[in-house]
């Protein structure tokens, strides 16, 4: 299945020539068993990262409540999800009869499909020999490889999409509709915080990126890129408080309503996949990929850094995302939608926005001036200390109080020639008809009729 | 599947100087080619607009292939990123609310249209043709050319450099298409908006209920809409059950309920096993109940009140535990 990522790194090398000039990784020596070994180790490395990870979530959400999780299956338990996946394959598959067929087939296969294509473009460490082959630990990587990641999630979206759609279903479809919009709006908070990471390395190539970081990780002097990143991977993936597509409480299961035995399995695969890509790429792209933590990477002049122990410092990182979305999922609540909605609209997108023209200025001034990047980044911590102690002294602005509202006032509609309707807190007075009504009933009471026609409500 | 994609572009040569493509690109042309016709037909033929929309998402992702296969790897993401991933799936996004079994009408509603639309696309081809067959291309410059320094920094220096003015254009049309779009469906407010705060505290002022009303009764065995909750003291709690049932007097008795699972916890569950309230030999019959039968609790008698005949804890005494 990685075999598509193969191509799309390995066309521009063949065909291009000169055209993969910003990639530090260096493929050169790679022949063609080199990329097997490595696509198919990615896949093995997905497939038990799932079945771990679904053990993982059960136990630590059940340490967080309190209760033991699943602890009967193997030691501690870690059978428990072999067994899920065994009584998934062997439970009767239905097709749903009114479904459209060939979509309804489709939709899972997009979905498991274009999450495995994530990982091709991750860097597991530096280059090491294979069996005599020195190549770097990555299936391949060409100089739009972070955009390709954002090509892959957005394409695999179309699985739940055309899943909610295909079951023929109210409940699907409302699921299929909401992830729709989710995915748009936090796609472009989530492409935001990612450009400034592009800025800041000059470049989209993961490897470049992860050499860029030798110095600092980008989390720090990127720290609200990188919460911005948090919060839309997690909207991204559909998880809680995000996980309005398959909300059960409202939706029953959502765009996986319909759906049972392995195609259900699928869409389940597929979201852990997807977890996992996310936590990758925060990994990569803010957390230093696979450098060791700091500590660890001084020891014996970086010897950490080489060979084969990146992969240990990769998936340790990788594993704490991890364990962030479950820490996510067993403390914060679902949202509304119309709340999810105005969180990414209001908020994560123009900050986004803001943020990735401040770090435009800033790059902008290394570049003509020639600033040291440690030095600017002192300056503008002072100058953010000092806007903060600015801002304590501001007094603080009470609230004006609003005026009482006064009783209804009775207005003459035809005041300036033509019928206008009342204004809030005005009322209309009596019809004729009202009015001679009125007179016919109660000829002593001046007062108007009984529901004075006031404006109500939006 | 792998073997070929990973083989096929390393046998792929550059663009040669006599402006020839490799072989392997012209094979990767030649098979999605006329895959791209087919999905570009059923896009004219699908009946359901979701298959047409599917038709498009494959085109588009087959001309990504082609993109990053001649060298323009930053278009074909871009391609896959923003119309695959953004413009396409808000056309789906309205495409599926249309639903699965409606499939589109061939009745046409213009007179004449179809005739007019065919001689159009003929006209159309002519030009194309026309145009295609005339055009003349400079000697190749090579791709490393080309995409010096990287494919896309050579992008956005001819984007932000030499058409840089007509980006701006665009980009202003844009917005203002956007800004249009926001004005013409902007409504003003008359009034100020009710929203989920202020609609709380109106129903507080009012007296309403603070929050949702309490769920009907549910029981071991008789889990129902209809069944009202119980009071700490055994009384029935009418606004348990929907509005809609008390209306039409579907209401269930409460008391046939409790007093079932007072029955249950006095030990007397084997006989009313399998039975129903309806049950002249379960509920008793005029002559008073029968043994192991219901025992029934008098709810205007208070919460103290002894139950009957036995000192077996009532259900309430239970939840209270």
């Amino acid at each position: 299945m990685s075999g598509l990522a193969t191509v799309l790194g390995a066309l521009p090398t063949a065909v291009g020539d000169g055209a993969v000039a910003p990639v530090t990784a260096d493929f050169s020596q790679d022949v063609f068993w080199v990329w097997l070994v490595k696509a198919v180790a990615i896949i093995v490395f997905l497939l038990t990262s799932v079945l771990i990870a679904i053990w993982f979530e059960r136990r630590v959400v059940a340490r967080m409540q309190v209760r033991p999780g699943p602890n009967v299956h193997g030691p501690l338990g870690l059978l428990q999800s072999l067994a899920d996946a065994m009584k998934l394959l062997v439970k009767e598959d239905v097709t749903v009869k009114a479904a459209d067929k060939f979509v309804y087939i489709l939709a899972p296969m997009i979905a498991v499909l274009c999450s495995l294509l994530v990982f091709a473009v991750i860097p597991f460490g530096p280059e090491v020999s294979i069996f005599g082959v020195v190549t770097p630990l990555q299936l391949t990587d060409f100089s739009v490889a972070v955009l390709y990641i954002l090509a892959c999630a957005a394409v695999g979206v179309y699985g739940i999409v055309l899943g909610g759609w295909s079951s023929n279903s109210t409940y699907p479809l409302l699921g299929g509709v909401r992830s729709t919009a989710q995915v748009i709006s936090y796609e472009l908070a989530m492409g935001l915080s990612l450009v400034s990471v592009f800025i800041m390395a000059g470049s989209m190539s993961t490897s470049q990126i992860v050499d860029s970081q030798t110095q600092v990780w980008w989390f720090l002097p990127l720290l609200p890129a990188f919460v911005i990143y948090l919060i839309s991977m997690v909207g991204e993936t559909n998880r809680l408080p995000f996980d309005l597509p398959e909300a059960e409480g409202e939706l029953v299961g959502g765009y996986t309503t319909e759906y049972s035995s392995m195609k259900f399995a699928w869409f389940f695969l597929a979201e852990y996949i997807n977890m996992l890509n996310v936590s990758a790429v925060a990994t990569t792209l803010f957390f230093g990929g696979w450098r060791a933590p700091w500590p660890i990477s001084a020891i014996n002049d970086g010897m950490f850094n080489t060979g084969w122990w990146p992969v240990l410092w990769f998936v340790a990182k990788v594993w704490m995302f991890m364990f962030l979305f479950v820490w996510i999922r067993g403390s914060v609540l679902r949202f509304r939608y119309d709340q999810f909605m105005k969180i990414g609209w209001k908020v994560l997108i123009p900050a986004a926005l803001g943020w990735v023209v401040c770090v435009t200025l800033v790059q902008g001034a290394r570049q003509l001036w020639d600033v040291d990047l440690r030095t600017l980044l002192f300056v503008l911590a002072g100058v953010v200390a000092v806007g903060l102690v600015a801002s304590f002294l501001v007094p603080e602005r009470t609230p004006e109080p609003e005026p009482e509202p006064t009783g209804p006032q009775e207005i003459d509609p035809f005041a300036h020639g033509y019928p206008v309707p009342p204004l809030p807190g005005q009322v209309l007075p009596p019809s004729p008809r009202a009015q001679r009504r009125l007179a016919a009933t109660d000829p002593g009471d001046p007062s108007g009729p009984e529901t004075p026609l006031e404006v109500r409500g939006g | 599947m792998s073997t070929l994609f990973t083989a096929l572009p390393a046998a792929a040569g550059a663009l040669t100087d006599a402006g020839q493509t490799s072989t392997a690109e012209a094979v990767l042309f030649w098979t999605l080619g006329p895959l791209m016709v087919l999905a570009a037909l059923g896009l004219l033929l699908a009946r359901k607009a979701v298959h047409a929309a599917l038709a498009v998402i494959f085109i588009m992702i087959s001309l990504a292939f082609m993109y990053v296969a001649q060298g323009a790897e930053f278009l074909g993401v871009v391609q896959v990123v923003v119309y695959t991933g953004a413009v396409m799936m808000l056309f789906l996004f309205v495409l599926m609310l249309v639903g699965v079994d409606r499939s589109d009408s061939l009745v046409e509603t213009i007179r004449g249209q179809r005739w007019v639309g065919v001689l159009a696309g003929l006209g159309l081809g002519v030009v194309l043709a026309g145009v295609v067959g005339r055009a003349t291309y400079g000697p190749p410059v090579g791709l490393v050319d080309a995409n010096a320094p990287s494919n896309p920094e050579a992008v956005a220096y001819l984007i932000f450099g030499r058409h840089v003015l007509a980006m701006e254009v665009v980009g202003a049309l844009l917005v203002t298409a956007a800004l249009g779009a926001l004005v013409l469906t902007h409504r003003g407010r008359l009034t100020a908006k009710v929203g989920q705060r202020e609609r709380a505290e109106r129903r507080l002022r009012d007296g309403g209920h603070p929050v949702s009303l309490p769920a009907p009764g549910v029981y071991a065995r008789h889990n129902a809409m209809d069944v009202p909750a119980l009071l700490p003291d055994g009384s029935p709690l009418d606004s348990s059950v929907p509005r809609v049932l008390r209306v039409r007097g579907q209401e269930a008795d409460a008391r046939e309920y409790a007093a079932r699972i007072d029955r249950v916890l006095a030990g007397g569950w084997a006989v009313g096993a399998g039975t129903f309230t309806s049950d002249d030999e379960y509920r008793g019959g005029p002559g008073g109940a029968v043994a192991g039968g219901v025992v029934m609790r008098d709810p205007a008698a208070g919460p103290d009140a002894p139950v009957d005949g036995t000192d077996a804890p009532t259900h309430d005494e239970e939840d209270g535990r």
